[in-house]
C-alpha cells in the first residue's frame, strides 16, 4: 500500500451550553475547516453535547512541554496567599 | 479483550540505564498513586507501545464491528429497528474514531494505524469474524458482544492513560443504549411466532461460545497480563471479566426462555457464581490468525472501501490546496 | 380529484422521497471512503429516515384504514411507491451519490421552504423541523461537490459523468399532475413549476464552484410520483421489504 498524504489532524473543543467554556474532547481527520466542523459536529455532538465548536489544526497547538511542569508550575504552588482560605476572616463578617 | 492479539516479546522497557530506571521508578509511582498519564508525559517505551498496540485494536475491532450488523441495516424489520440500527452503527465508527484519535496522541497515525489493519498486520477483537446470517444475530450482537464490551470497558474508564480513559468514558455512555437494543430485539423475538423464536435461539447458540472468547485466555496463559496490571492499563483479569459476563447473562437468557448451549453450566451456590463449560481455544486461535468464518470478508470490505475511496480523498486534499493557494493569491 | 386523496398522495410522495434515499445512503455505512463519512452519511440517513416516518405517521392517520408506518414501508409493491425516480437511482460511486444527493437536497431545501407556510399545519410544522436537518444535508453534499468537482482531474471527470447521467430525473421534480394542482389550490403544497427557479437559483451556483457544466434539460419525464418507476426500485424494495414478507404478522 503506498503512502499517499492524509486528512490534516485536528483538535476538537465543544461549548455544551451557553455559559460553559469549550472543552476539548478529542480529534478528527479533514482536508479543511469547513470539513472539520462538520465532522466534528457528526462525532463529537450526536446526543445534543454542543452548541458551539472549535477545531484546531493539532500542528498549530503550541503546548507547555511536561518536562518543564516544575518550572511552570510549581512556583505557583507555595504562593498560598492566591488563595481564599490563606486568610482569616471572622464569622460575623458577612460578604466576604 | 482487545490484547487478544498482543504479544509483549521483545524486550521490557531498559532498565539497566541508571536514569531510564530512576524515571521508570518515578513514573511507576505515578502509577501506583492513580495519577493519570497524558500525552509527552514520561512513560516507558513499553508503555506507550503496548498501549498504541491496545487502543489501535480496539479502534479497529469499533470499525470493523461496524459490518456484521451493517449488513442488515437495508433490510431491518422495521422502520424503528432500521433507524437505531444505523444509530447504532454510526456510533460503533464514532468509537473508533475516539480511540484512534486516543492512540495519535501516543505518536502514531491514523495512516498507519489504517494501513496496518488493512495489511493483516493489526489484530482486532475475534467476534467480529462470525456472520450474521439472521436478523436474531443483530439481536444477539447487541445482547451479548456489546453485553461483554461493557464489562470491560467500564474498569477502562480508570485505565492510567488519560485520553483512553476518556475515550472510555464517552464510549460507555453511548454502550447502553447498544446493549439495550440488542436485548429488546431479542425479547421481541421470543415473544413472537415460533419461527422468530427459533431464530433467536440459534443465534444465541451461534454466539455464546464466541462471546466467551471474547475476553481472551485465562490468566495461567497470559504473563503478560501481570506488567498490564502493573500499569492499570488492565485492571482485572480476563477470567473474572469472563466470570462476570457469565453471571449476568445467563439469568438475562432465562428471562428469554433461550437455552444457553453448555451442557455443563450450572449454579455453584456455594461460590455465588456459574460453572461454565471448556472453551474450545484452538478455535479462538484458528479465527485470530486469519481462518474464523469471515475473517476474509470483512478485510476484503475494509480494503475495498479504502481503495475505492482513495479518488475521494485525493480530490479533497487537492481542492483544499486549490483554496489555500487562491488564498495566497489574493493576499498577495 | 377529493381534497383528501390529493393530501394523501402528497404525503407519500414525500414520504417514499424520503425513505428511498434513506435506504440508498444506508447501503454505504461501513464503505465510505473514510470514517468520517461513514458517520456524516449515517447522520443523513437517519434524518430521511425520520422524515418519512413522520409523513407516514400523518399519512396513516389521513387515511384511517389502521395501516402502520411499516405497513406503508414494507407492504406496498412498487407501482405504490410514489418517490422521485431520481432517488431510486443506484448509489454509484461517491461522487454519483453526493449528485444524487445535491440535486434532492436542494429541492428539498426549496420545498420545505415552501411547506413551513401550508395551510396543512401539521405538514407545516413537519416541514419545519426538516428544514433545519435540509440545510445541514445541503451544505454537507454541497460541500463535497464543490470539492470533487474542483479537486483532481479523476474527481472532476467522475462526477460531471454522475451529473449527466442523473440530470434526466430533475424534470420529474417540477412535474405537475392533478394531485399538484388541487394542492395548489388549497395552498397545501406549491405547483412544482414554482420551484424550479428557485432550486436552479440554489443548484447553479454550486455547479459553476465545482467546475462542473450543468447539462441540458431532457424532453421525457420520470414518473416515480406517480408509481412508474426504474427497473431499480423493484431490488430495493425487495431487499427492504423481504423480512416483513417473509415473516408476515410478525412482530420485531
Amino acid at each position: 500500500m503506498t503512502s499517499r498524504a492524509e486528512w490534516p489532524l485536528y483538535e476538537v473543543f465543544i461549548r455544551a451550553r451557553s455559559g460553559l467554556e469549550h472543552k476539548h474532547v478529542g480529534s478528527v481527520h479533514a482536508a479543511d475547516a469547513r470539513m472539520a466542523i462538520e465532522h466534528a459536529r457528526d462525532v463529537y455532538t450526536r446526543r445534543q453535547e454542543g452548541v458551539s465548536i472549535w477545531v484546531v489544526r493539532s500542528v498549530d497547538i503550541v503546548a507547555s512541554d511536561p518536562a518543564e511542569a516544575d518550572a511552570l508550575f510549581e512556583p505557583a504552588r507555595d504562593k498560598v496567599y492566591r488563595h481564599p482560605t490563606f486568610y482569616a476572616i471572622p464569622d460575623e463578617v458577612k460578604n466576604l | 479483550m482487545y490484547t487478544q492479539g498482543l504479544d509483549h516479546s521483545g524486550p521490557e522497557s531498559s532498565a539497566s540505564h541508571a536514569e531510564g530506571a530512576s524515571a521508570a521508578l518515578r513514573f511507576q509511582a505515578r502509577i501506583d498513586a492513580e495519577e493519570r498519564i497524558e500525552p509527552k508525559d514520561w512513560m516507558p517505551e513499553a508503555y506507550r507501545q503496548t498501549l498504541v498496540r491496545q487502543i489501535s485494536q480496539h479502534a479497529h475491532s469499533e470499525i470493523v464491528g461496524m459490518l456484521p450488523e451493517g449488513n442488515w441495516i437495508t433490510r431491518a424489520p422495521s422502520l424503528r429497528r432500521k433507524a437505531v440500527l444505523i444509530a447504532k452503527v454510526q456510533d460503533e465508527g464514532g468509537h473508533g474514531m475516539y480511540l484512534y484519535s486516543a492512540a495519535e496522541t501516543l505518536g502514531v497515525s491514523r495512516e498507519q494505524m489504517t494501513s496496518q489493519l488493512l495489511a493483516g498486520a493489526a489484530k482486532y477483537s475475534s467476534i467480529f469474524n462470525y456472520p450474521t446470517p439472521t436478523w436474531a444475530d443483530v439481536g444477539a450482537i447487541g445482547w451479548l458482544v456489546d453485553g461483554a464490551a461493557i464489562i470491560n470497558q467500564i474498569p477502562l474508564c480508570r485505565c492510567s492513560y488519560g485520553p483512553y480513559a476518556r475515550a472510555m468514558v464517552r464510549i460507555c455512555k453511548e454502550e447502553s443504549f447498544h446493549q439495550r437494543q440488542g436485548f429488546e430485539i431479542m425479547l421481541a423475538l421470543c415473544r413472537g411466532t415460533p419461527a422468530q423464536q427459533r431464530m433467536a435461539q440459534q443465534a444465541l447458540a451461534r454466539w455464546w461460545w464466541p462471546s466467551l472468547m471474547m475476553f481472551g485466555p485465562g490468566d495461567a496463559e497470559s504473563k503478560h497480563s501481570a506488567q498490564s496490571m502493573r500499569w492499570k492499563i488492565k485492571r482485572f483479569s480476563n477470567d473474572e471479566l469472563r466470570q462476570h459476563f457469565v453471571d449476568v447473562t445467563v439469568p438475562q437468557a432465562d428471562y428469554l426462555g433461550l437455552s444457553v448451549p453448555d451442557r455443563e453450566l450450572r449454579w455453584d451456590a456455594t461460590a455465588g457464581h456459574y460453572r461454565f463449560g471448556e472453551i474450545d481455544w484452538s478455535e479462538f486461535q484458528n479465527v485470530l490468525k486469519g481462518d474464523g468464518p469471515c475473517n476474509r470478508e470483512r478485510m476484503a470490505a475494509r480494503r475495498r472501501a479504502h481503495e475505492e475511496g482513495q479518488w475521494v480523498r485525493d480530490a479533497a486534499l487537492a481542492h483544499a490546496d486549490k483554496q489555500r493557494a487562491r488564498a495566497t493569491g489574493r493576499a498577495a | 380529484m377529493p381534497e383528501s386523496t390529493a393530501r394523501l398522495r402528497c404525503l407519500l410522495r414525500l414520504a417514499d422521497t424520503s425513505l428511498v434515499l434513506a435506504q440508498r445512503l444506508g447501503e454505504w455505512v461501513g464503505h465510505a471512503p473514510e470514517l468520517e463519512e461513514d458517520l456524516g452519511v449515517a447522520n443523513v440517513a437517519l434524518d430521511l429516515l425520520g422524515q418519512a416516518r413522520l409523513f407516514f405517521a400523518y399519512a396513516s392517520e389521513l387515511e384511517g384504514l389502521g395501516r402502520t408506518e411499516d405497513d406503508l414501508a414494507f407492504a406496498r409493491d412498487t407501482g405504490e411507491f410514489l418517490n422521485l425516480a431520481l432517488v431510486e437511482q443506484p448509489n454509484g460511486d461517491f461522487g454519483k451519490t453526493i449528485v444524487r444527493q445535491v440535486l434532492l437536497d436542494a429541492f428539498q431545501l426549496v420545498l420545505y421552504e415552501w411547506l413551513q407556510r401550508s395551510s396543512d399545519a401539521r405538514l407545516a410544522a413537519i416541514a419545519a423541523k426538516s428544514l433545519k436537518e435540509t440545510r445541514y444535508h445541503w451544505r454537507y453534499s454541497a460541500g463535497w461537490l464543490v470539492r470533487l468537482g474542483d479537486g483532481t482531474e479523476e474527481s472532476h471527470g467522475r462526477v460531471q459523468s454522475a451529473l449527466d447521467e442523473l440530470w434526466r430525473f430533475t424534470g420529474e421534480l417540477f412535474a405537475a399532475d392533478e394531485v399538484d394542482l388541487a394542492l395548489a389550490a388549497s395552498q397545501i403544497a406549491p405547483a412544482p413549476s414554482e420551484l424550479r427557479a428557485a432550486w436552479l437559483a440554489q443548484v447553479e451556483p454550486v455547479l459553476r464552484d465545482a467546475t462542473l457544466t450543468r447539462p441540458p434539460d431532457v424532453p421525457y419525464r420520470w414518473q416515480g410520483r406517480c408509481g412508474e418507476h426504474s427497473e431499480h426500485l423493484g431490488h430495493l424494495l425487495a431487499e427492504m421489504q423481504y423480512m416483513h414478507r417473509a415473516y408476515p404478522g410478525a412482530s420485531w
